[in-house]
């Protein structure tokens, strides 16, 4: 027989869903970046290891694309207030 | 599977110690967490196969030559490697941004 939980315990596991549903979606994010920069940066053919170019490009991809998304907003926000 | 939450309709049983509670609270916990790995792990492997297989298969013949089985080894292991990295970058920058604010 399936019990309903308690209010206490129903708190509890949507606070749990809720964190794990943020983690999932930074999992998604990473899935998504490590696709985009290996495009952009691995572009020989694999070898035993990374150079330290493919290395730092992998590094810099995911840090301009934040940036990117950074300025975007800041640029779409700036133009709003300018309107 | 039922609602996770439970039939909306039964009472709460005085009977159910909150042992069983407990247990089936922790059984609701561990089957999302593995349906996250399980998803995870999956894409993960969709996409190895995707990347690896458009890099090391540029002509599909009638079986997979010793060169493409190296670079496809190769491949999966550098994919890996950089969906590390990556991972790193972005939790080290989620760290950073929090802490300023602006993420």
């Amino acid at each position: 027989m399936a019990d309903r939980f308690d209010d206490a315990t129903q708190k509890e596991l949507q606070a749990f869903l809720d964190r794990e549903q943020a983690q999932a979606r930074v999992q998604q994010s990473i899935h998504t970046f490590t696709s985009m920069c290996w495009d952009k940066c691995i572009t020989g053919t694999p070898s035993t290891r990374f150079s330290r170019g493919e290395e730092s490009c992998l590094v810099n991809c995911v840090d301009r694309f934040l940036d990117t998304s950074l300025f975007i907003v800041k640029k779409i926000e700036s133009q709003r207030q300018g309107a | 599977m039922s609602s996770i939450f439970g039939g909306s309709g039964s009472i709460p049983s005085d009977t159910s110690s909150s042992k069983d509670l407990n247990a089936r609270k922790e059984a609701v916990m561990s089957s999302v967490r593995n349906e996250l790995a399980l998803a995870n792990a999956q894409e993960l492997i969709n996409k190895t196969n995707d990347k690896c297989y458009a890099k090391c298969v540029t002509k599909p013949s009638t079986s997979l030559s010793s060169s493409e089985e190296t670079c496809l080894s190769r491949c999966f292991d550098r994919y890996m490697e950089a969906f590390n990295i990556v991972s790193r970058t972005y939790t080290a920058r989620l760290a950073k941004e929090r802490l300023e604010g602006q993420l």
